[in-house]
C-alpha cells in the first residue's frame, strides 16, 4: 500500500467522493458486502430451523423422502459448484495480476458451471414433477419406510420434506441465478478492462457472494441428499 | 415575522439545488432523511387513524361502531402500520440517516446510493401495504399467527406479508449503511470512546436489524408459499407445527422492539447532558448497555409463547433470560438520573420529553418484567396489561424520544427554531394525554379484559371511556408540533450554529449544514460531552 | 481485502480437497455408522466450508478482525436460534 502513489489513489477515477481515499473505499465495500452475506446466514438460517424441526420429528419418513432424491445429480451438482469456486478465486487472482485475458476466460467458465448447476437442478425438479412428488393436489408419495417394508411412509411428513426441499433449494436457485447475472455484468466489464490491480472491488465482493452460495449448497446436500442412505 | 431580512442566506444541503427530481434522486443523506420524516410521519397519521377507530369502537361495550371483523381489520392494520412503517424506521432512518455522518465527521454515508435505495424499498412497500389495506385489508393481528393466516383468514395476507418483507429489505440496509460508516469513516481522532451515545445506540439497532430482520423475511416467505400452494408447514392437521411459525416470528420481532427503542434511548443519552450542562455519568457502561440490550435481546423470544404450547422447560429459561434483558436497560436509567444529580437543568422542550421517556419508559419496562414472571404472565397475557405494557414503551417511550429528538436537532435540520413555549406545552400535552391513555389499560388488562376484543362487559366501560378520552388529548400533543414545526419553516427564528450549547460535531457546522456537512474534515481531540468547555448557549438571531 | 495474492498451488490444493471431501461424503452415506452418519456428513460440511472460507474468501489472509468477527457473530446467532428453538422441541414431551 505504501509504494503507491499518493495522487493515483487520490484520483482514480473509481473512487467516490465521500470517501477520503481508495481504501477507505475498497474496506468500506467489503465490510459492506460480510454483512450483507452476515444476513443470508441468518435468512437461510430460517429454513434451516424448520427443517431441523421436522426433521427431528419425523426422521424415517424424512429419510424416506431423501432416499428418493437422486444422489449422483446432487453430487455433481456439488463437484460443479466447487469448480465455479475455485475459477472465480482464479478470476480475481487474474485482476489482482493484471491479466484481462484469463480473468475473462475464468469468469466465463464461472458462468458455464453456474449455468450448468442451474441445468442440472432442473432437471432433477422436472423428475420431481414426473413422479409426482411436488407438494400439492397431486402430490403423492408412494414408499414405506426405510427397513420397515410393511410401513407406509406418512403422506403429510413426506410433503413437509419436499416442501422444505422446494424452498431451500429454490431459494437457493433463486440466489445463484442472481449470481449469473452478476457475473454476466462482471464478465462484460471484465472485458471492457474495468479491473485493475488497482480496482478490482466488486470481482472481490462479487466473488465473496458467489462462495456464499456455494456454502450454502454444502450444507443443503448432505442434510437433503444423505438423511439415511444405509438401507 | 418576514424573512427577508436574514445575512445572506450561505449555501446548504436544502437550497443548494431545487426541483423535485433533487430531491427524488438525491444521495445526500440529509435529504433523504426528510424524505423518510415525509414518509413515516404519513404512515403514523394512517396508523393513528385506525387507533381512532379502534378507541372510538370501545367507548361502548357493545360492538357497535364496526363489525367484528372489520375490528379485527383495525387492530391489525394499527400494529402493523405502526410497527413496520413508522416506529421501526423513524429515529434511524430520519435523525440516524441526517445525524450519524455529521457526529462522526464524515461528508456521507458509507452508501449513499443504498441509502436512497432504502428509501425507495420502504416507498414500495408502504403504497403495497396502502393497496392492501385499501382492497380488503388483513384480520390476522399483526402477529401474522397460523394457521389462521396461512390456511383460515379471508383477507390479503399475502399482500401484507410481501409488503412487510421488502420494508425488512429497507430496514436491513439501513443498518449495513450504519455499520459500516461507524467502522471505516469516523474523522481523525474520533476513536470509538470518543463516540456520541447516540452513535453507540444506532450501532446497536443496526446490528439487530442486520441479524434479525433476514428471520421474518423468511418467515413471511414460508407463509406466503403456505398460503398460495397449501403447503403445511404450519398447519397441525398434515404435520405442521404452528408453533414454528412463532419461534421464528419472534425470533425477530422480539429484537425488533429493541430496535425500535435503542435509537431512542441513543437521543435521550444526548438530550440529558446538554440540559444537565454536565457529561454523562459512566460513559462506557451506557455503551456497553446499548450492546448488551441488542445482544441480550435475541435470547428472549419464547417469552410471547408462554401459554401457547412451548414445554415448561424452555418458558423456565426464556423466563430467567428475560430478566437479564432488563438490567442493562436499568443501567441507563441510573446512568440518566446521575448525570442530572447536581447537574444545571434547563426545562427545554427535548428535556421535557427525555423525563417523560424515563419515567414511562421505566414503568413500562418493569411491567415487562412482569410479564416475565410465568406465573403473572398466565393471568395477564392476551389481556389489555401486555397492550399497556408495550404502549409504555413504544408511545410513552420511543415516541417521546423521537419527539424529543425533533426538537432537538430541528435547528439544525432547518435552520430554524421552533417556538419554545408550544413545544412546551405539546410536551406536556402529550405526557398527560398519553398516561390517561394507557394507565387505565393496565388496570383493565389486570381486571381481565382480552386484548384485540371488539365487545367487553359493561363494568369495563369507565376505565375504557378515560382511555379514548386520553387519546384525543394525546392527538392533539401530536398534532401542535407538526403544525409549529412547518410554521417555524418560514416564521421561526433564523438558528445559530449551536442554540443549545451542546457537545457533538453536529454543531460545529453550520445550520442548516452545507451538502458536505464541514467546510473542512474535523479533527478531533477532545473527549465526548465535556461541557466543562462547552460555553453557555447562544441566544438565536432574530429574523426580521 | 489485503493484497495477499494466493499462490495458484494453494487454490488448486484446495478445489482438490473439496472434489475429495464431497465424494467421501457421499460415500460414507452408505455405510452404517447409526447416528454418526449425519455427524460425519456435517463434520465434513464444515470442513468444506472452513476451507472455503478462509482460503477461498480470504479470511485467514485478511488483516481485518472485523470480517472474522462478523463471521462468528453470524453464526452465533444463528446457533441461538436453532439452539434455543430445540429446547423447546426436545424438552415438550418429557412434561
Amino acid at each position: 500500500m505504501a509504494d503507491r502513489p499518493i495522487a493515483v489513489e487520490q484520483h482514480n477515477p473509481a473512487l467516490k467522493h465521500h470517501f477520503v481515499d481508495m481504501e477507505q473505499q475498497r474496506e468500506a465495500s467489503s465490510l459492506g458486502m460480510w454483512l450483507f452475506l452476515a444476513t443470508e446466514i441468518m435468512f437461510f438460517g430460517g429454513m434451516f430451523c424448520a427443517y431441523l424441526i421436522y426433521r427431528y420429528w419425523y426422521f424415517p419418513d424424512f429419510a424416506a423422502a431423501s432416499s428418493s432424491l437422486d444422489i449422483t445429480l446432487g453430487t455433481v451438482n456439488t463437484a460443479v459448484l466447487i469448480c465455479s469456486s475455485l475459477t472465480v478465486v482464479m478470476a480475481v487472482r487474474s485482476a489482482q495480476l493484471g491479466k484481462r485475458q484469463q480473468q475473462v476466460v475464468y469468469l466465463a467458465l464461472t458462468l458455464v458451471l453456474g449455468l450448468a448447476f442451474l441445468g442440472i437442478k432442473g432437471i432433477e425438479w422436472t423428475s420431481k414433477f414426473k413422479e409426482h412428488h411436488i407438494p400439492g393436489p397431486t402430490f403423492n408419495f408412494e414408499a414405506s419406510l426405510p427397513g420397515h417394508p410393511d410401513q407406509p411412509v406418512d403422506q403429510h411428513h413426506a410433503q413437509l420434506f419436499f416442501s422444505l426441499y422446494f424452498a431451500m433449494t429454490g431459494m437457493h436457485a433463486l440466489h445463484m441465478i442472481i449470481g449469473v447475472g452478476i457475473f454476466t455484468y462482471l464478465l462484460y466489464h471484465a472485458w471492457k478492462g474495468a479491473y485493475t490491480p488497482e480496482y478490482h472491488t466488486p470481482l472481490e465482493n462479487s466473488g465473496l457472494y458467489w462462495h456464499f452460495v456455494d456454502i450454502v449448497w454444502i450444507y443443503l446436500f448432505p442434510l437433503l441428499y444423505l438423511i439415511d442412505r444405509k438401507k | 415575522m418576514a424573512t427577508a431580512a436574514i445575512t445572506a442566506e450561505r449555501e446548504n444541503y436544502l437550497n443548494q439545488e431545487y426541483g423535485i427530481k433533487s430531491w427524488l434522486l438525491t444521495v445526500d443523506h440529509k435529504r433523504i432523511a426528510l424524505l423518510y420524516l415525509l414518509s413515516i410521519t404519513f404512515f403514523f397519521f394512517i396508523g393513528g387513524f385506525f387507533a381512532l377507530l379502534i378507541r372510538l369502537e370501545l367507548l361502548t361495550p357493545a360492538g357497535d361502531l364496526v363489525q367484528a371483523d372489520t375490528y379485527n381489520k383495525l387492530f391489525t392494520m394499527h400494529g402493523q402500520v405502526m410497527v413496520f412503517f413508522f416506529l421501526i424506521p423513524s429515529i434511524p432512518a430520519v435523525l440516524g440517516n441526517f445525524l450519524v455522518p455529521l457526529m462522526i465527521g464524515a461528508r456521507d454515508l458509507a452508501f449513499p446510493r443504498i441509502n436512497l435505495l432504502s428509501w425507495y424499498l420502504y416507498i414500495i412497500a408502504g403504497v403495497l401495504m396502502l393497496h392492501c389495506m385499501l382492497t380488503g385489508g388483513v384480520d390476522t393481528g399483526w402477529t401474522f399467527y397460523t394457521p389462521f393466516s396461512t390456511a383460515f383468514s379471508n383477507t390479503k395476507v399475502i399482500e401484507a406479508g410481501l409488503a412487510i418483507f421488502i420494508s425488512g429489505f429497507s430496514s436491513i440496509l439501513t443498518g449495513l449503511n450504519f455499520v459500516v460508516t461507524i467502522h471505516r469513516m469516523r474523522a481523525p481522532g474520533m476513536t470509538w470512546n470518543r463516540l456520541p451515545l447516540f452513535i453507540w445506540a444506532h450501532y446497536a439497532t443496526s446490528i439487530i436489524q442486520l441479524l434479525g430482520t433476514p428471520v421474518i423475511a423468511v418467515t413471511l416467505v414460508l407463509v406466503v408459499l403456505e398460503r398460495a400452494l397449501h403447503l403445511g408447514i404450519f398447519d397441525p392437521t398434515r404435520g405442521g407445527d404452528p408453533l414454528l411459525f412463532q419461534h421464528l416470528f419472534w425470533f425477530y420481532s422480539h429484537p425488533a422492539v429493541y430496535i425500535m427503542i435503542l435509537p431512542s434511548m441513543g437521543v435521550v443519552t444526548e438530550i440529558v447532558p446538554c440540559f444537565s450542562r454536565k457529561r454523562i455519568f459512566g460513559y462506557k457502561f451506557v455503551a456497553l448497555s446499548s450492546i448488551s440490550i441488542a445482544v441480550f435481546g435475541f435470547l428472549v423470544w419464547a417469552h410471547h409463547m408462554f401459554v401457547a404450547g412451548i414445554s415448561l422447560y424452555a418458558a423456565l429459561i426464556f423466563s430467567a433470560l428475560s430478566y437479564l434483558v432488563a438490567v442493562p436497560s436499568a443501567i441507563k436509567v441510573f446512568n440518566w438520573t446521575a448525570t442530572m444529580y447536581k447537574g444545571s437543568i434547563t426545562f427545554s422542550t427535548p428535556m421535557l420529553y427525555a423525563f417523560g421517556f424515563i419515567g414511562l419508559f421505566l414503568m413500562g419496562g418493569l411491567t415487562g418484567l412482569f410479564l416475565a414472571a410465568l406465573g403473572i404472565d398466565v393471568h395477564v397475557t392476551d389481556t389489555y396489561f401486555v397492550v399497556a405494557h408495550f404502549h409504555y414503551i413504544m408511545v410513552g417511550g420511543a415516541v417521546m424520544g423521537y419527539l424529543g429528538g425533533m426538537h432537538f436537532w430541528w435547528p439544525k435540520i432547518s435552520g430554524r427554531m421552533y417556538p419554545e413555549s408550544l413545544g412546551r406545552l405539546a410536551a406536556v400535552i402529550v405526557f398527560l394525554g398519553f398516561n390517561l391513555t394507557f394507565f387505565p389499560q393496565f388496570i383493565l388488562g389486570y381486571l381481565g379484559m382480552p386484548r384485540r376484543y371488539w365487545q367487553y362487559p359493561p363494568e369495563f366501560q369507565v376505565l375504557n371511556v378515560l382511555s379514548t378520552a386520553g387519546s384525543t388529548i394525546l392527538a392533539v400533543g401530536y398534532l401542535l408540533p407538526m403544525v409549529y414545526f412547518l410554521w417555524s419553516m418560514r416564521y421561526g427564528k433564523v438558528a445559530p450554529d449551536n442554540p443549545w450549547g451542546a457537545s457533538g460535531l453536529e454543531w460545529m457546522t453550520s445550520s442548516p449544514p452545507p451538502t458536505f456537512n464541514f467546510d473542512r474534515p474535523p479533527v478531533v481531540d477532545w473527549e465526548a460531552y465535556d461541557y466543562e468547555n462547552i460555553p453557555a448557549p447562544q441566544e438565536a438571531r432574530s429574523g426580521g | 481485502m489485503s493484497e495477499h495474492i494466493v499462490p495458484t498451488k494453494t487454490n488448486v490444493a484446495v478445489w482438490l480437497t473439496l472434489l475429495v471431501l464431497t465424494g467421501v461424503t457421499a460415500g460414507v452415506a452408505f455405510i452404517d455408522l447409526g447416528p454418526f452418519n449425519t455427524v460425519v456428513a456435517l463434520v465434513i460440511a464444515t470442513v468444506k466450508a472452513l476451507l472455503v472460507v478462509l482460503i477461498f474468501m480470504h479470511v485467514k489472509y485478511t488483516s481485518e478482525k472485523l470480517v472474522k468477527v462478523v463471521v462468528i457473530s453470524a453464526i452465533f446467532f444463528l446457533a441461538l436460534l436453532l439452539g434455543l428453538s430445540l429446547a423447546d422441541y426436545t424438552t415438550r414431551l418429557l412434561m
